[in-house]
């Protein structure tokens, strides 16, 4: 369904010949916002490398807000002090250098992870529900956090994080074993219905010790609720060689995707290895996804929103669309978290549920205001 | 998502065309065996499920009571105290079934169903708020918890299921930006849920884990009625659906040119679907996975390119219905029935896609 009010409508001569009498204006305009749609909002590589740029400076924005904003007011001569004289001590210091800093880093880690894992599994689902946790990473992290703190009485954040990303591994490995193994290899639908059915089997092993066992909850809300803080900086050191092999692999997986968009049998024809590209592909989703949720535990509406803003400034392109998104995820995470900070000072609200509650809202006008680029 | 419902033709079509009068359609031997199997295990599960208990009672003895040929007492076992669970586990079941089926043909998204939408995490939303608030000082708190758990959870769902409507309204509904619409307000019910769990004290943290998994326990021909009333109405609108849903799985433009009013079937099959799932949330928990799942078994049992309504329906009831019977046999804790549909439906459904015998886009 073509809707163009609201959406900017630029007209392109060669697109609305003049010389077709029986196409009502009307249509015409509607071809051309269609376009629009499904081109972006920005074209051509000068336009798009601005666009990374200006992305690149509104994340220095918020890092900055991230170290200079918290639920300890600090002043800003304070705050630059703390940076650049490493003679300066006192509580003011500690707070910037070992809190501050080390939570906006290991948020620019898990948004960059979060925006492109979410911009791979759109693409390799070619479903817009495609979020990175729908592939059993969330809920393998999950069984696998519950189990830790059940039978081991591991109760801290770092002690989950290997737990974590075992079970994340674990899930994506059985969703992938599954989904690819019935006739017809990895669909989109096999896979994402294998998924949401191993997921669901997951959840079911969560709250079965949930709901027996009141311990384990109490430690296990405050988990999966999903937030930055809390998490001392080792657990960024510890996370960040998969999240790197993770971003590369997800760079190297967009050109194939952009051909998978064609439908297996076209990319196929064109010469491309189908399996080999599904494989690195989700290789590359898992460490992302696993990695993400191991050091802040499910944080979920990132990868599900982000890839569709991206693509309504991109277009589908991935080899694009892959770099925004994870720009994006880190804007909107880390804006998230300071936004946490100051809203019920002096306590903080979880970047997890600040991200549902103030970007669901945005995420429903944005999909209300224009027809977002289809999959 | 590339709606191609075609498969290929191999071999002579077996389908036999029925004409009766003007009408006529295509008959599939599975689309009625489905249904009868569905109906008749249905029949049998619900009966052993109403003998099991500390005074057990025969199948046969159970359907002899239920038709009115019982001993008193049985009688007043079976109908006063038992049959209460069994039938909001069938309504409930029911509900969610059709209603997925409903979802996932309008959005033709196999992830799509009222669990995605948000209807669940809205109900869970008002029910939480109602167990964490609904002790605590001021206006706000009183009023919560004078407005009861059921009620909260009704109005919690309700709420979504028109925010879904309306926000994803315009000038008719598009199902993808259902869909997306629907995450969206997901996501916030999901996020308060958690949030309210951390705020709480940890006992009234367990009694909201036990409600948000879906339960049968302790439920009453107070639940059972309106939710029965409410289906009465409702199943039959979504059962004369089906043929314009059909044809509206063509696009809007070629419905339109066969004579299906579109936007008034939009909004029909969008609000049956919706309050359909948000009274059966508020009768038994928001028992997950039922209306994912049980629609997807459906369409690969009986065939066909979209799941099959009633069929959904008849699948979906077996399932909650045996669900809660395995918990409360086989399993050495009671755990809530919202666990077991999981751990029931979803070996299933992955034994089907690993057989894959045909590949469903």
């Amino acid at each position: 369904m073509p809707e163009h009010d609201g959406a900017p409508v630029r007209t392109e001569p060669q697109l609305a010949p003049q010389g077709t009498p029986h196409r009502a204006p009307e249509q015409l305009a509607a071809d051309a916002a269609g376009e629009q749609r499904r081109r972006g909002l920005l074209r051509g590589p000068a336009t798009r490398i601005g666009g990374l740029w200006l992305l690149l400076a509104l994340v220095v924005v918020v890092c900055a807000l991230s170290i200079a904003v918290g639920s300890r007011s600090i002043d800003l001569g304070t705050v630059w002090r703390a940076l650049t004289d490493p003679g300066f001590t006192g509580d003011d210091a500690v707070v910037i250098r070992e809190l501050r800093i080390p939570r906006t880093l290991l948020g620019v880690l898990v948004g960059l992870s979060l925006g492109a894992a979410g911009a791979l599994m759109q693409g390799h689902t070619r479903n817009p529900l495609g979020d990175p946790g729908l592939l059993g990473v969330a809920a393998g992290a999950s069984a696998a956090v519950v189990l830790a703190i059940f039978v081991l009485g591991v109760d801290s954040p770092s002690g989950y994080v290997w737990f974590a990303f075992g079970g994340a591994l674990l899930g994506s490995v059985a969703v992938f074993a599954i989904g690819s193994s019935g006739r017809g290899g990895a669909t989109p639908v096999s896979l994402a219905l294998a998924g949401a059915a191993i997921s669901a089997l997951l959840y079911a092993l969560v709250r079965a010790v949930l709901v027996t066992d009141s311990s384990t909850l109490d430690s296990y809300r405050f988990w999966v609720v999903g937030s930055l803080s809390g998490r001392d900086s080792s657990v960024g050191w510890q996370v960040l060689p998969f999240i790197a092999v993770g971003l590369v692999l997800a760079m190297a997986n967009s050109p194939a995707l952009n051909l998978l968009g064609l439908g297996e049998d076209v990319a196929r024809g064109l010469g491309q290895n189908v399996l080999l590209a599904r494989v690195v592909g989700i290789t590359g989703i898992t460490l992302l996804t696993g990695a993400a949720t191991a050091a802040c535990g499910p944080i979920g509406f990132v990868g599900l929103v982000v890839p569709h803003l991206a693509r309504a400034v991109t277009g589908p392109d991935h080899r694009w669309l892959v770099p925004y998104s994870a720009l994006m995820g880190v804007v909107l995470l880390l804006a998230a978290d300071v936004l946490g900070r100051v809203v019920v000072r002096p306590g903080e609200l979880q970047v997890g549920i600040v991200l549902a509650l103030v970007g669901a809202p945005f995420f429903i006008a944005l999909v209300r205001r224009r027809t977002l680029a289809a999959l | 998502m590339s709606p191609t419902l075609t498969r290929p033709r191999l071999g002579p079509d077996k389908r036999r065309t029925v004409r009766v009068g003007p009408a006529s359609g295509v008959v599939r031997t599975r689309q009625l065996v489905v249904p009868v199997v569905a109906l008749a295990a249905l029949v049998v599960v619900s009966a052993a499920s109403m003998g099991r208990g500390d005074y057990p009672i025969g199948v046969l003895d159970v359907l002899r009571t239920l038709v009115g040929a019982g001993d008193p007492t049985q009688q007043f076992i079976v109908t006063e105290l038992r049959a209460p669970r069994v039938v909001v586990g069938v309504l409930v079941g029911l509900a969610l079934g059709i209603s997925g089926a409903l979802v996932q043909t309008f959005a033709r998204n196999p992830l799509a169903s009222p669990d995605t939408l948000g209807i669940n995490a809205g109900a869970s939303a008002g029910a939480v708020a109602v167990i964490v608030l609904g002790g605590s000082a001021g206006a706000g708190g009183q009023l919560l918890g004078g407005l009861g758990l059921p009620l909260a959870a009704l109005l919690g769902g309700l709420v979504t299921a028109l925010l879904i409507f309306v926000l994803a309204w315009r000038k008719g509904v598009d199902g993808y930006r259902l869909v997306l619409v629907g995450v969206g307000l997901s996501a916030v019910g999901i996020a308060a849920v958690d949030w309210l769990l951390t705020r709480s004290t940890i006992q009234d943290a367990t009694a909201a884990t036990v409600w948000i998994t879906g339960s049968l326990n302790g439920r009453t021909w107070d639940q059972a009625w309106p939710l029965g009333l409410v289906l009465l109405v409702l199943v039959p609108v979504a059962l004369a659906c089906s043929r314009q849903l059909g044809v509206l799985q063509f696009g809007e433009e070629t419905a339109r040119a066969l004579g299906v009013r579109v936007g008034a079937t939009q909004a029909v099959v969008v609000l049956v679907a919706v309050t359909m799932a948000a009274v059966s949330v508020s009768a038994a928990g928001p028992i997950g996975f039922v209306a994912l799942v049980v629609p997807q078994v459906a369409v690969r049992l009986v065939g066909g390119s979209r799941p099959p309504l009633l069929a959904s329906g008849l699948l979906g009831a077996l399932l909650v219905v045996a669900a809660d019977l395995l918990t409360r046999t086989v399993l050495p804790v009671a755990l809530p029935v919202g666990i077991v549909t999981a751990v029931v439906g979803a070996p299933y459904l992955l034994w089907l896609l690993v057989r894959g015998r045909r590949a469903l886009t």
